[in-house]
């Protein structure tokens, strides 16, 4: 007999007067016997509607059923069949928009937990199991990956359980791609990321920090030194400004910067040697997940006062529900329906407000989305030390200047067959980011995943 | 990690490395840079390259001492490791096609300057080199300028050596005495390059400087490294380092490298404490 409770098993979280104060994980995961009554509630419907929304197809009710039995490995084994982030996506997917959409139990009450079941498992699993993978034939073929975010470790783990040789390249010094430089710590704990990279290591991956490629090697020079497929994802890359006046005041920052400096370069550690300004009150314009992490990492700096800035309202806001959510009980104010009109610095040329008008909305406009219009005579100041753009990237250019035959579309993005990843150029694949601009780590994982399948089928006939 | 194979002290507190970096060597042109990250905590920083040796895969840096990151990698020796190390970033140099160049360098600026320099010398371009030191011990690179270049004029702020005045002066002299270049690159201190820029300006000759602004990551996604130019954002990791020097912003720029000013010197004194030596002996 099912759990036919309406709500789902709440995950437990650190209080939010004490996690805006420390960059330690917010969700702290559900206990075994959490787990197995949320399991409880799948009905294990015969169409699984919430495999039909995985980009990765897992086998969602499959996973479930093995939890309600305890059988918590067996669980993880059929999730790994298809996914080689498990721990990763049960944090950073959207299963709102995703899985638990379609979920039966959702017409009525609350969807199942699927994230929160999937994450119970990878933790399980790694802490009490020792993985050890299985060893596959070596078939002696040599595939080069460019980039070591989601997009790259998912190719890069498929193409090695398939035997083939798999060297990533990755620019930074240390390998994770955004889930190293972008996600926070209270999101995505990095030990989780460099476990993550010990399982490929294992499978025989190996990892070479500290290469652009587009500039220390080309793509051309990659196939010369005996690669015979390449997978490029090489991420979003640089952030869009406003291009309103103000905007390189002391003291504004792209997102991307912000939380560079956090993340990766640790700067609100007391030993770490990057500079980070301490803010007070703190301005975030933009309305996606990064925004949320940009503005709950500054109020963990110590800021008092931060603001989002978002020129639509909340519903039309693409963070995830839970992120808006998670800032709001920190205390972030949320200023929607909001857009900055220029930045005001002082006399030494430092942020001290921001002028925003206030808008109001018309019509949907070609994303579907209601586009916001300017309420004449609305505008008024925010005082602050610090204002994050948080309003999205364009594609790196790097690897497409040093590589002409490769086709990019008008804003930059390469342009892919959809189901293979396969680029202009023979042997060249591509996918995540790269391809289709700032998205989720599960849409980079999925193309990861079927340009891994495309490049095995591309080297067994090469005979 | 990238071994040290050559340390050489420039003079006070500047510094030349030469580093065991293949990769970055055998790519390497005049104008580009590398980014390096002294040891596990440390901060990632551009610095130019000054020099490559294909044969031995070896690239060097010239750098001034000016914060904690720059006071640590002072202190590696011949023999020792630099943790991280990548590159070369950056578009090169656009130097072919050109017949009479004269090169503006100021203080370490000259390190920059300097395979911009040899570069021209080699192929065949008429090179000027005005290169310019607030006083006679900061001298730099004279005998390298002298092999490569048709003229040298060294100036100095206070007349201790060459002489007395600015790079801007001695460029004026010569315009004004009849020389003609195709174009000016200046590579210097950002108020340097800002007057060079407008005296060249004036005379309406081509100018190119090399901008050095706040870096992070150097590869094309932090941002950090946003100069205005001619209006236009952009990022000096992948559009420049070098920009046209008459649509630069030069006091936007020269705003923001004071950004970290405050913090550089606190944890530069913060460095010399910890390995326990005297402010006047880390030659602030």
């Amino acid at each position: 007999m099912p759990n036919m409770s309406l709500r789902k098993n709440k995950m437990p979280v650190q209080e939010p007067s004490l996690r805006s104060k420390n960059f330690d994980e917010v969700a702290l995961g559900y206990t075994p016997e959490q787990a197995v009554d949320e399991a409880g509630r799948c009905l294990n419907c015969k169409n699984k509607p919430c495999v039909s929304m995985c980009p990765v197809s897992i086998d969602i009710p499959g996973f479930i059923a093995k939890i309600r039995e305890k059988k918590f490995k067996e669980a993880y084994e059929i999730i790994r069949q298809n996914s080689s982030l498990p721990a990763v996506c049960g944090r950073v997917c959207p299963q709102e928009v995703q899985c638990e959409s379609r979920c039966v139990r959702g017409i009525k009450g609350e969807p199942v937990a699927i994230g929160f079941l999937e994450r119970f498992v990878a933790d399980w699993c790694d802490e009490n199991l020792k993985q050890v993978e299985k060893v596959v034939e070596k078939t002696g073929r040599k595939v080069a990956i460019v980039g070591s975010g989601p997009a790259g470790l998912s190719c890069a783990g498929d193409l090695a359980k398939r035997g083939h040789e798999v060297t990533i390249f990755e620019a930074l010094h240390a390998p994770g791609g955004v889930l190293t430089y972008g996600i926070p710590e209270f999101r995505l704990p990095k030990k989780i990321v460099e476990k993550e990279m010990e399982n490929l290591k294992k499978l025989g991956v190996e990892v070479k920090t500290n290469v652009v490629v587009g500039c220390s090697v080309t793509v051309d020079e990659l196939f010369s030194q005996g690669f015979e497929a390449i997978f490029i994802s090489s991420g979003a890359g640089l952030p869009r400004f406003m291009n309103i006046p103000g905007e390189n005041l002391n003291g504004v920052y792209s997102a991307n910067e912000f939380l560079t400096r956090i993340n990766l370069m640790k700067a609100y550690k007391p030993d770490s040697q990057t500079p980070i300004k301490r803010v007070r009150r703190v301005a975030v314009v933009g309305g996606g997940n990064v925004a949320m992490d940009a503005a709950r990492a500054a109020k963990r700096l110590g800021a008092r006062d931060v603001y989002v800035i978002y020129r639509r309202s909340e519903n039309e806001m693409p963070a995830r529900k839970e992120e808006i959510q998670h800032a709001k009980e920190e205390g972030i104010i949320f200023k929607t329906l909001c857009q900055p009109t220029r930045i005001h610095g002082d006399s030494l040329n430092f942020v001290d407000k921001i002028i925003c008008s206030r808008m109001q909305l018309k019509e949907p406009d070609e994303s579907g989305r209601r586009r916001p219009v300017e309420k004449k005579g609305s505008e008024f100041e925010i005082c602050v030390d610090c204002v994050i753009i948080s309003i999205g990237t364009s594609p790196n250019p790097l690897i497409r200047r040093s590589t002409p035959d490769l086709e990019a579309n008008s804003w930059g993005g390469l342009v892919v067959d959809p189901q293979t990843g396969l680029t202009s150029k023979k042997a060249v694949y591509a996918g995540g980011d790269v391809v289709t601009g700032a998205a989720t780590v599960i849409l980079a994982m999925g193309a990861g995943k079927n340009a891994a399948r495309a490049i095995d089928k591309y080297l067994a006939e090469l005979g | 990690m990238f071994k040290v194979v050559k340390k050489k002290i420039l003079n006070s507190n500047v510094s030349m490395m030469e580093i065991s970096a293949k990769m970055i060597a055998d790519k390497a042109r005049p104008g580009q840079f590398l980014m390096l990250r002294v040891d596990q905590e440390g901060e990632r920083i551009p610095l130019t390259i000054a020099d490559c040796n294909r044969k031995y895969g070896t690239v060097s840096i010239i750098f001034q001492i000016v914060g904690s990151t720059t006071t640590r990698l002072n202190r590696l020796n011949e023999g020792d490791h630099i943790k991280d190390l990548v590159g070369p970033l950056g578009k090169a140099s656009e130097l072919d096609g050109l017949k009479k160049v004269a090169v503006v360098g100021g203080g370490v600026g000259c390190a920059i300057a300097y395979p911009v320099a040899k570069y021209l010398h080699s192929s065949d371009v008429i090179v000027h080199s005005i290169i310019g030191f607030r006083n006679k011990n900061l001298v730099i690179l004279q005998d390298e300028f002298e092999k490569i270049s048709n003229r040298l004029i060294i100036m100095t702020d206070d007349g201790s050596f060459g002489d007395k005045g600015l790079v801007t002066d001695a460029l004026e002299n010569l315009i004004s005495s009849g020389e003609k270049y195709d174009k000016v690159i200046a590579i210097g201190p950002l108020v340097m390059m800002k007057f060079v820029s407008r005296l060249t300006q004036k005379h309406n000759i081509k100018t190119t400087v090399s901008m050095n602004p706040i870096m992070i990551d150097g590869t094309g996604m932090c941002g950090g490294c946003r100069v205005m130019v001619g209006n236009e954002v952009k990022f000096a990791c992948v559009d420049g380092p070098d920009f046209d020097g008459h649509l630069v912003d030069f006091d936007e720029a020269i705003s923001r490298s004071m950004m970290y000013r405050d913090f550089e010197r606190e944890s530069r004194e913060k460095t010399c404490n910890l390995f326990k030596r005297s402010q006047k002996e880390c030659q602030i």
